[in-house]
């Protein structure tokens, strides 16, 4: 008996922190469409997540692309069609791997400092406060972070894609002799629109989900040092996960059939 | 008391956090132009009575009227209204360590668009001279500065937008008494010079006689005496006796030897 209340009780809280989340996330959309809009905060979010974030994502997307191309290479060449390289690395770097490894990287970076920074604000009554200067702290701290983690992550996954084909590029070239013009032209042609557009709206819905649970850990963090430091781990780890079950969702809903 | 409509009014307040109870039927009046102080021990509900008033907490049940109209339950609408005659002092200053201190200062009347920027940095140095502050300060960050003058920029925010309430929540914790009592002088002159009422509650001595019209003692969730400040002396109450004198015997039994 006991077993099955505690079984009981863990699938209700579960449920009830669903319900909390999807409360937040909806009064969170609903403050970034009505005024008063906060543009200078949206851009200072904007350049703290995207800017500040180039060299993580140039670094982590380049190593990505060159060591691609070695396993693919190492693959194919099994069965000679050494050819196919250049199509898989391209496919796989603007499907796959900018998006997600540019969302876990930004959930590391971005998705942590901002349950550390609300979660301290909400500890030393900065939150509070800011509902007593009649500033709704929902419109003010949250609605901001979503806006520009959802406008400024297909950008960076763009130059992430760009800057991961390069990397392919340059170990193809310099360390496999492929012919560097026709590398670019097979890279060219295999490419799909849809390949790149899939992989930029994944990122707007990583963005979303990063800042959110960014946002919804430390708004609700309690009980000081112990308890921004929990909203800081939870907010990681959370936006990690639910980026690798959502990644699977979308390719489903983009791919299926295909 | 006087006839008119008392500016805050709680009647009946219960408040309790699963099966702690904070609040049992608290009952209390501030007067218009009145400094009502409320003492007690460490977790007798002063904090959630005055976040209660703020409407930071919802009460279990009772009724909270400002100006003789409730806002217990009120739309978000109506609640901005109200906050916007209040002002508030923070235990640890709350103040916004992303901003300047002089953008803290301004904050509400920029949320409020009751002046441009240009004329709320005037406004906030004028501000902070009220409380003590070289115009210098202004422009520093809330980090760089003693709490001392944290808690002197936490009042000149306070009033900057000359609230017809102004909350102190423990004004003195946390400094010398030297600058204790500066900060007490400053808070009789603020509320003096802006004409508000003062809704304050702390656990020092010295500070409640030094501010208070007139004294409150909670405990137990409950205003178990009120008077004058002069009368603090000959309450008449063992318990106000006990806190007042600060003895570790009395009636009142702390949680230790509970």
């Amino acid at each position: 008996m006991n077993f099955l209340q505690t079984i009981g009780r863990t699938f209700l809280k579960f449920l009830a922190t669903c319900g909390r989340l999807t409360i937040f996330a909806a009064v969170a959309v609903s403050h970034c469409v009505r005024p008063p809009f906060y543009p200078r905060i949206v851009l200072r979010q904007i350049i703290e997540i995207g800017f500040y974030s180039l060299p993580v994502i140039g670094l982590t997307t380049l190593f990505t692309g060159m060591v691609l191309v070695l396993q693919t290479y190492t693959g194919v060449s099994r069965f000679s069609a050494e050819g196919a390289v250049a199509n898989v690395v391209v496919l796989a770097i603007t499907r796959e791997l900018a998006p997600v490894l540019a969302g876990l990287m930004i959930a590391g970076r971005v998705g942590a400092s901002m349950a550390a920074e609300i979660g301290t604000m909400r500890v030393t009554e900065q939150i509070d406060a800011l509902t007593t200067l009649s500033t709704n702290p929902m419109k003010y701290l949250v609605a901001p972070r979503i806006l520009a983690g959802v406008i400024v992550l297909p950008p960076l996954v763009l130059i992430g894609d760009i800057i991961g084909v390069f990397g392919g590029y340059l170990v193809a070239t310099y360390k496999l002799d492929f012919n560097p013009a026709g590398y670019i032209k097979s890279t060219y042609d295999f490419m799909q629109f849809m390949d790149v557009v899939s992989g930029l709206a994944k990122a707007a819905v990583f963005g979303f989900l990063i800042t959110l649970m960014g946002c919804y850990h430390g708004y609700n963090s309690k009980g000081g040092a112990q308890g921004v430091g929990a909203a800081t781990t939870n907010a990681v780890v959370s936006a990690s996960i639910l980026i690798l079950c959502f990644n699977y969702i979308l390719t489903e809903l983009f791919f299926a059939g295909k | 008391m006087t006839d008119s409509t008392p500016k805050i009014k709680m009647t009946n307040l219960h408040k309790a956090f699963g099966p702690k109870v904070v609040l049992n039927g608290l009952d209390l009046e501030v007067g218009v132009g009145e400094s009502v102080v409320i003492i007690g021990g460490s977790g007798t509900g002063k904090s959630v009575t005055l976040k209660s008033i703020l409407g930071l907490l919802h009460p279990d049940s009772g009724e909270i009227e400002v100006d003789g109209e409730s806002v217990v339950n009120i739309n978000q609408r109506k609640r901005d209204k109200v906050n916007r005659k209040f002002g508030m002092l923070f235990q640890g200053g709350a103040l916004f360590d992303s901003l300047p201190v002089w953008e803290n200062v301004a904050f509400g009347l920029l949320a409020e668009k009751r002046c441009t920027r240009l004329e709320g940095k005037k406004i906030a140095l004028q501000k902070l001279a009220q409380v003590g502050m070289p115009p210098e300060v202004g422009d520093l960050s809330p980090s760089e500065l003693s709490g001392g003058m944290q808690k002197r920029v936490g009042l000149a925010r306070a009033i900057a937008g000359d609230p017809e309430i102004i909350f102190f929540d423990e004004p003195t914790t946390g400094l010398d008494p030297i600058m204790a009592d500066v900060i007490n002088d400053l808070i009789v002159k603020c509320v003096r010079e802006v004409g508000a009422t003062a809704l304050s509650i702390t656990h020092d001595m010295a500070s409640a006689r030094k501010i208070a019209d007139r004294i409150a003692m909670l405990y137990e969730g409950k205003i178990i005496w009120q008077g004058p400040a002069s009368e603090i002396d000959n309450s008449g109450n063992p318990y106000v006796d006990q806190f007042i004198n600060g003895h570790a015997d009395g009636p009142i039994a702390m949680a230790v030897r509970a």
